[in-house]
């Protein structure tokens, strides 16, 4: 049984576009020297004239970096899996195209760091730096907003925004782990960037301490190419949905409550949150979670999906929760999925729009002035 | 011939906090019925008072939204799963 070895899009041309090749040898070198015979220039793209393999690149053996181990004279049996990883990604990707703006090069340390996310065939170098062009806006830095952040950022996401005009309440922090005790009384959008960028100092973290609404919601969500929805009250929740809409945005949504959780993506012209729910309910006919509680762990499993949504939108891989309703029940531990579908009568996104510039939300849904209520 | 009727949390306040329900009826329509004798004001958790749906409620008939099958005459059988689903807001209130 051979050694399987993972090769990363830029070096595939050498391999007949063959995602994973097998070789032989005893060690890291020997199949390095087999790889060239079976395919030809493959062994200069990945050692030097000494034969040395250099900085920017790293060879891993079933998932350990090869200079941990020893070197290329690592001794390596059938059955191992070999990856080779390249810092410096081609100008090109799976599909040809050309690779977007930004930055060209991984460190040394970006590629460790995304190693195991770079090692996957469905995200690998031309991936990570997708990720790390990214802009994602997410509104609300609370209960789902909190994974999805840190996630996000674990992930190399290169600029996330944060909309949120709270401050850490101490009852917050059952739940909302951008936040610990020391924040108490900090603006939740400054908690978020500390614990943002101390987990990972490459993101760009942009502050928006102020409400959303229909003055700004344009400018904000404008600046962005994917947005998160993890507001707690329906007025945001529909300003959001309107805005990304009308700017043809991608809206990741999810909602939590009690022991209950909902996720769904909205692709602009497939559905949209008026689509699925046409009107809010009055005030007060459905309780918000300071009214009636809701699980904090319940956050991490939305927050968490929703945060794959995001990965896969800017990867373009698998296949979105886009026309499909994400339903789970912690309670009974059961998920389950129904048809959403765009409405041909919606008001925002059917086949005859009224709703064409956002509207004054806070009558649309009734509610009173909002103030602070620390959910 | 009983379906069930299955309610998220919200709905379960109403229920005692029986989350899954056997109902009888033809219809859904008929099943909101029966849910009402035996959980009084339930149906206006769902209903407007003309009879129609809150526009903040959906029901599914297994995977799929009634408002795209027969609405409230939707026919059920039994195995048929029928799901309430309120709109649900949680997350982070002030943003």
């Amino acid at each position: 049984m051979p050694i399987n070895v993972y090769i990363p899009t830029p070096f595939r041309r050498l391999t007949g576009n063959r995602t994973s090749v097998e070789a032989k040898g005893l060690t890291v070198s020997d199949v390095l020297h087999d790889l060239e015979a079976r395919f030809p220039g493959l062994r200069a793209q990945i050692t030097d004239e000494r034969d040395e393999v250099p900085a920017h690149i790293n060879i891993y053996v079933n998932n350990r970096e090869i200079s941990a181990l020893q070197g290329t004279r690592t001794p390596v049996r059938d059955g191992d899996e070999m990856a080779l990883i390249p810092a410096i990604a081609g100008g090109a990707d799976e599909n040809g195209a050309t690779a977007p703006a930004g930055p060209r090069m991984l460190t040394p340390d970006q590629v460790t760091r995304y190693s195991r996310h770079m090692i996957m065939g469905q995200v690998g170098p031309a991936g990570q730096r997708k990720l790390m062009n990214a802009k994602v806006l997410i509104v609300g830095a609370g209960g789902l907003g909190s994974p999805n952040a840190l996630y996000l950022a674990l992930a190399g996401i290169g600029t996330i925004g944060i909309v949120d005009f709270d401050v850490v309440d101490l009852s917050n922090l059952q739940r909302q782990i951008l936040h610990q005790t020391a924040d108490i009384g900090k603006p939740k959008v400054v908690s978020a960037r500390e614990t943002i960028n101390a987990h990972n100092p490459d993101v760009n973290v942009v502050l928006h301490e102020e409400p959303l609404h229909s003055e700004n919601a344009i400018e904000i969500i404008g600046q962005y190419d994917i947005i998160v929805n993890g507001a707690d009250n329906f007025a945001t929740r529909y300003l959001v949905n309107d805005a990304s809409y009308l700017l043809g945005k991608t809206l990741v949504d999810g909602s939590i409550l009690l022991f209950d959780g909902q996720a769904t993506v909205f692709e602009p012209g497939k559905g949209c949150y008026r689509c699925l729910f046409p009107e809010p309910p009055p005030p007060g006919m459905v309780p918000s979670c300071a009214e009636a509680g809701v699980l904090g762990a319940l956050c991490a499993t939305i927050g968490s999906i929703q945060a794959t949504e995001v990965i896969k939108q800017v990867l373009k891989i698998g296949d979105p929760l886009v026309g499909r309703l994400l339903l789970y029940d912690a309670l009974s531990m059961e998920f389950r999925i129904v048809k959403t579908r765009r409405n041909p009568n919606c008001p925002l996104c059917g086949d005859h729009p009224t709703v064409t510039e956002l509207i004054d939300y806070e009558a649309f849904c009734g509610a009173p002035a909002r103030e602070p209520s620390h959910v | 011939m009983p379906v069930e009727v299955r309610l998220t949390a919200v709905l379960q306040r109403v229920t005692g906090g029986a989350k899954s329900i056997q109902a009888e009826g033809e219809t859904v329509e008929q099943l909101l019925g029966s849910m009402e004798q035996s959980y009084p004001g339930f149906l206006a958790q769902v209903m407007q008072e003309e009879g129609k749906l809150h526009r903040f409620v959906n029901i599914y008939l297994n995977d799929e939204d009634i408002r795209y099958l027969d609405q409230l005459n939707t026919k059920v059988q039994q195995g048929d799963v029928v799901s309430i689903l309120p709109a649900l807001a949680g997350g982070s209130t002030a943003c």
